[in-house]
């Protein structure tokens, strides 16, 4: 709420502690407690949604964790400890376990709403202080396939390769599984001007809030848009929209793809996924006769086990467009957590270090490694991706101890109620958080840490800007950072304190020496030069260098220049239905919730206005199936059950049921999704797979 | 291991699939080794696409199904521009135009199936061969015919109201040509459509420059005149198109002892009567499907893949679908299943919708909820959701008159709080999804003293999320201004309803 303007105040500009949009806010300081208001700033132009108006509620939440926590033995409820006892505890096991099991006995899971400094920090604390190669995290559930779609097609990897300001001035924007007005409200700003002239086209299995306003609403399948954009390049070529120059002049590749997309003409698509023919064309047509388009895609369309494939798809069909690369218009991939871009680069991710190289590169283990002091010999190899990860846990081959920062995996890894079970089945499990997380409270160790207005830090938003939050107010007494947390851990395994530094700062100023040179170049970037109010996109090769807001419009990063159409072709989900789990279910986001509502559900206002998972369904279908509106009602797979309160909407697909994953214990969505994984992003089909609905068991129900 | 030696015989739609499909599962050749022979110089062509070749949207390099070094890539053994003339089954060899044979351990004919020429006086020539200025809409040859020997602006006469003729006669209007379809029947399509549904589609056809004789046969063919059909009537004509049916290509077969009764005869296993021969697309028929189009033959490649690699060695194929859409620019029709059940029908629901001034008419068959039948002309979102209830037999809805007029928009709340009138919105209508703001609280918020809409703005934060709600946000600052009492007035109610 503001302030009155009598109370002494102050404020200092920071970004929403939630999604990649990173919408300005200031934080401001008074008697009568700590409040945010929305900024000017380009990503959200002064807009701000309901999450981040009451994100300031977590800082004196009373749901806090303010001591580390520790349980004796597998039995034994969580007790209040010192921090030196919580650090030599976990030190000692974990030195132990490495001792006795190798390095790779330990795991570590990081997340993408760690700032850049941390994702930095906690990569190299895995490769340098355990040594080991199980590191991986929640990003490669987000944007992992978009990542290996766009490095395939341009040969580098950023979300948005243009400031998100240059979306409103397109006349035609097509978004693909992306319900943005729930998702990243103040992003709508940037679409309202396509929309309001007709040119916004949304592919999505549901009638989204985003498809509301959507003047071309294609309601495919799940599972099925790989099919619609084949069809969609085939109505390209066949309706003569073909951008012959452009693909002579700056792709490789068309002629396979066409011989593929020939055999998809769009009527034989439209029984594949249910989008009308004439729909198809429509869109094709809208964007290719726009001005300026811009095609933009997000989980909906990437969390499959055909994901990388199915970015491609779109990728290709925008250089037949001849959009990317050219000034106005693009393809884009719209990040979803915080630092779901940051997150990605610089190296917590297992076939990775900083500055987006690869760790198998031999000159890239050189530099890395002389930048922290180490043998590059030293550095492990690639290791599991993280589903793999969680599922080896405790499984005699796999981990025997994890520690996780920044994720709460209980709620949101797929097949939840199996990666719970491998969780328990550890010998140690370690939890950095500032709440009691569904994970936090199955810890052995919790440690409470700092929440975004509390510390210093990086972010690198979904347009690839490098954005300083600043901290606004001092930690309650009993939590530390995770920067302070790593050293503690490091220097009880035997490293030097100066080799984890526990200043933000100084550690960008580490990560800009280790990604110099790198695709995801940040070392002309400096606290300095962001206080001061520089907007940075990278890469920023120098400390002269203005930074790279569009990338692409000269040449792509693959060394001859050019964009590679990919080859591929449409296979369907990895679970189709059948006579026994007869229906799709496909999984999402509320607006006031955010990931797995660890955090905004322990905000009152946003818990009273979302409070409980449910599952949206055709009218005819809940008939069918005996459910009524209101009422709870079991959703089914192969893998689980998730109780959720029926909602009817004749909008739905009469295939198809919805659920949003925020919710807890027998409300969690995931308990019911598909692991199958993406063969190159190891991303799992999150967005659909076979379930049936019935009437919930009345003794199964929440309380 | 000896690879198993697969021989195909014809390139065309069902071969080429046939081939991708081995090498999806046996990409090295390593278990099947492929020999392919097609009767063409040049590489297969997708025959769906060569009404866009004869409008002129497409060139024939286009339409190739495989890139000229697909063979050499996909360890293929591609014989290109010979025909297959002899089989022996005894010793499995097959005899080729030129000399060479093929010995094989499975033989796939994927031959396909001829033109059928009706016996018009005049259509072929004394060889036997189609006179000048006939051609058969079939092959890309035919394609090539068509665009030299029919320069934009002449006469076209088509013969046969069927799919193809249909398609082959928009495309030829689409590049400038007038024609004119002469189709025996009454009305067009009629394997795929009621009268009325034809009737409605003629009108629309005619719309776009071509002109009927319904119910009419042609009887003589003169060159350089055109037709004379059975009523004595004629037709101006530079170019006569015969799309009047087709027969299978059988004749190897036949020759070879095996069984052909209208189409090699087929079982599950897409085996023929010797069980070293198989057959798949237009030249086999199976007791499941019907011939001459694509989708058939192309689940046939699929399960015969399966089991040619040992893939998947339980694949059967049981039958298709079979879902007919007229590929035209402009015109949007789909026909399934039965559609000869009327309206009276005593055992079938029927629901049937009519406008043929506007082109539009749709008709769902159904049997215990199920669509067993449908004819959707001119509602795109209707035929697609109906033709996927078809296929997978979902229930249709209940409101059967809402899924024949296509795809229900209900408007969502945000344009309704924009467009409807404020006081008739019920309290409860969220008008800021952002900040989960409904018309209530900014009515408690006015009554609090928020009386413009900036402070109700500071008060709610609605409209500061995307900004979509803020016109909605105006007019109900203003409906509540108007309904505020000045002391002048007798006080209103003001309440939200």
């Amino acid at each position: 709420m503001p302030v009155p303007a009598a109370l002494t105040r102050t404020s200092t500009d920071t970004h929403c502690p939630y999604c990649a949009l990173q919408c300005g806010m200031e934080v401001r300081t008074a008697e009568a407690g700590v409040s945010v208001a929305p900024r000017e700033f380009p990503t959200n132009r002064g807009g701000m949604c309901q999450k981040g108006w009451t994100s300031a509620t977590l800082l004196t939440s009373a749901g806090r964790v303010t001591t580390p926590l520790l349980r004796e033995h597998r039995d034994a409820p969580l007790r209040p400890v010192s921090w030196d006892t919580a650090l030599d505890h976990v030190a000692s096991r974990l030195a132990e376990l490495r001792e006795q099991h190798g390095a790779d006995s330990v795991g570590v899971f990081g997340g993408g709403g760690l700032t850049n400094e941390k994702a930095y920090q906690l990569g190299k604390f895995a490769r340098v202080a355990l040594g080991t190669s199980q590191v991986d995290y929640n990003g490669r559930f987000c944007m992992s396939s978009a990542a290996a779609a766009g490095i395939k097609a341009f040969g580098m990897d950023r979300g948005m390769p243009f400031p998100v300001s240059d979306v409103a001035q397109a006349d035609a924007v097509l978004l693909i599984g992306a319900n943005v007005a729930e998702t990243m409200p103040p992003f709508m700003r940037h679409v309202l001007p396509a929309a309001r002239s007709g040119g916004l086209i949304v592919i999505d299995p549901r009638r989204t809030p985003t498809a509301e306003q959507a003047s071309l609403h294609l309601q495919p399948a799940p599972g099925t848009d790989l099919a619609l954009a084949l069809g969609m390049l085939h109505a390209v070529v066949a309706d003569g929209h073909l951008d012959h120059r452009y693909l002579a002049d700056r792709t490789s590749g068309f002629d396979q793809v066409w011989r593929i997309a020939a055999a998809w003409w769009p009527e034989r698509v439209e029984r594949v996924t249910g989008v009308a023919a004439a729909d198809q064309r429509a869109a094709v047509r809208l964007l290719a006769r726009a001005r300026n388009a811009y095609v933009l895609t997000a989980r909906g369309t990437e969390q499959h086990a055909s994901g990388v494939a199915t970015v491609s798809a779109w990728i290709n069909l925008c250089l037949a467009l001849g959009l990317p690369g050219r000034p106005g218009s693009g393809y884009g991939c719209l990040t979803g957590q915080g630092n779901g871009q940051g997150g990605r680069e610089h190296g917590q991710k297992a076939d990775q270090l900083p500055g987006y190289r690869k760790i198998d590169d031999p000159a890239a283990r050189a530099h890395v490694a002389g930048v922290w002091g180490v043998d590059p010999d030293s550095l492990p190899g690639p290791g599991r991706s993280a589903y793999e990860l969680l599922d080896a846990l405790g499984t005699g081959t796999g981990p025997r101890a994890l520690l996780v920062f920044g994720s709460n995996l209980v709620v949101s890894a797929p097949r939840a109620g199996h990666v719970a079970a491998r969780l328990d089945a550890l010998e140690l499990l370690v939890v950095a958080d500032f709440v009691l997380s569904e994970t936090a409270a199955a810890a052995d160790v919790v440690f409470p840490v700092t929440q975004w207005a509390e510390e210093d830090g990086t972010m690198t938003s979904l347009e690839g800007r490098v954005l300083l939050r600043q901290r606004a107010l001092s930690a309650p007494h009993g939590v530390r950072s995770d920067l302070e947390l790593l050293q503690g851990l490091a220097i009880r395994l035997g490293q030097p304190a100066q080799r984890f530094q526990t200043e933000a700062e100084e550690v960008f100023e580490e990560l800009r020496r280790a990604s110099a040179g790198g695709i995801a170049d940040y070392s002309g970037i400096s606290y300095d030069r962001l206080r001061a109010g520089e907007a940075l996109h990278w890469p920023v090769p120098g400390v002269d260098h203005p930074g790279t807001p569009r990338a692409f419009l000269d040449r792509f990063a693959h060394p001859d220049g050019l964009a590679r159409f990919q080859p591929v072709d449409h296979t369907g989900p990895a679970e189709p239905p059948d006579a026994e789990f007869p229906l799709y279910a496909t999984t999402g986001r509320v607006l006031q919730h955010y990931q797995s509502g660890a955090q905004t559900r322990r905000v009152p206002e946003l818990l009273a206005a979302q409070p409980e998972a449910f599952v949206e369904v055709h009218p005819d279908t809940a008939r069918r199936a005996g459910v009524h509106d209101g009422q709870w009602a079991a959703v089914t797979s192969r893998r689980g059950q998730v109780l959720a309160r029926v909602r009817c909407l004749p909008s739905m697909r009469l295939d198809t049921v919805f659920l949003p994953f925020h919710f807890p214990g027998a409300e969690r969505a995931n308990l019911i999704t598909n692991p199958a994984l993406d063969p190159t992003s190891r991303m799992p089909e999150f967005k659909v797979c076979a379930v049936r609905l019935a009437p919930a068991d009345a003794e199964a129900l929440p309380a | 291991m000896t690879p198993r030696r697969v021989a195909i015989i014809g390139y065309g739609m069902a071969g080429a699939r046939l081939a991708d499909q081995i090498r999806r599962h046996d990409p090295t050749g390593r278990q099947v080794s492929v020999t392919m022979v097609g009767a063409e110089p040049h590489p297969g062509y997708n025959r769906i696409l060569l009404s866009n070749v004869v409008a002129g949207s497409m060139g024939i390099e286009d339409v190739l199904l495989h890139q000229r070094d697909w063979a050499e890539r996909n360890a293929v053994d591609l014989r290109l521009g010979v025909s297959a003339i002899g089989l022996d089954t005894g010793s499995r060899q097959v005899r080729l135009t030129g000399g060479s044979t093929v010995d094989y351990d499975d033989l796939v004919l994927a031959t396909g199936s001829t033109p059928w020429i009706p016996p018009v006086q005049g259509l072929l020539d004394d060889r036997g061969s189609l006179a000048e200025g006939v051609v058969a809409f079939r092959d890309l040859n035919d394609c090539r015919q068509i665009l030299d020997s029919a320069p934009v602006g002449t006469p076209v006469a088509v013969i046969g109201g069927g799919l193809l003729g249909l398609e082959a006669a928009r495309g030829l209007t689409g590049r400038g040509n007038p024609v004119t379809v002469v189709h025996q029947v009454g009305h067009l399509m009629e394997r795929q459509l009621d009268p009325q549904a034809g009737a409605v589609l003629a009108r629309v056809l005619r719309d776009t420059g071509i002109e009927f004789r319904l119910g009419r046969t042609a009887a003589k063919y003169s060159v350089g005149k055109g037709l004379e059909l059975d009523d004595g009537s004629t037709v101006e004509a530079g170019l006569v198109v015969v799309s009047a049916g087709t027969r299978p290509a059988s004749e190897l077969a036949s020759a070879a002892g095996l069984d052909v009764e209208r189409g090699v005869l087929i079982d599950d296993e897409l085996r023929t009567s010797d069980p070293h021969v198989r057959a798949i697309g237009d030249c086999a028929r199976h007791p499941g499907t019907v011939s001459g189009l694509v989708q058939p033959a192309w689940e046939q490649a699929a399960v015969l893949a399966d089991l040619l690699t040992g893939a998947e060695p339980s694949s059967r194929y049981l039958g298709t679908q079979v879902v007919t859409r007229l590929k035209t620019r402009g015109i949007d029709l789909a026909t399934m299943g039965e559609v000869h059940v009327d309206t009276d029908c005593t055992d079938a629901e029927v629901v049937r919708l009519e406008d043929p001034a506007r082109g539009r008419y749709a008709k769902i068959v159904l049997r215990d909820d199920l669509v067993t039948g449908a004819i959707v002309l001119g509602s795109p979102d209707a035929a697609a959701t109906i033709t996927q209830l078809h296929d997978r037999g979902i229930p249709a809805p209940t409101d059967r008159m809402a899924l024949l007029l296509g795809r229900a928009l209900p408007s969502g709340v945000e344009s309704a709080g924009v467009e409807a009138d404020p006081a008739a919105l019920p309290a409860s209508t969220l008008i800021c999804r952002c900040n989960t703001v409904d018309k209530g609280r900014l009515v408690t918020a006015w009554r609090s003293g928020a009386r413009s809409v900036e402070d109700l703005v500071t008060a709610t934060r609605a409209s500061t999320g995307c900004g979509g709600c803020k016109a909605a946000v105006g007019s109900l600052c203003e409906w509540l201004t108007d309904q505020t009492p000045t002391p002048a007035e007798n006080p209103r109610s003001w309440a939200a309803t």
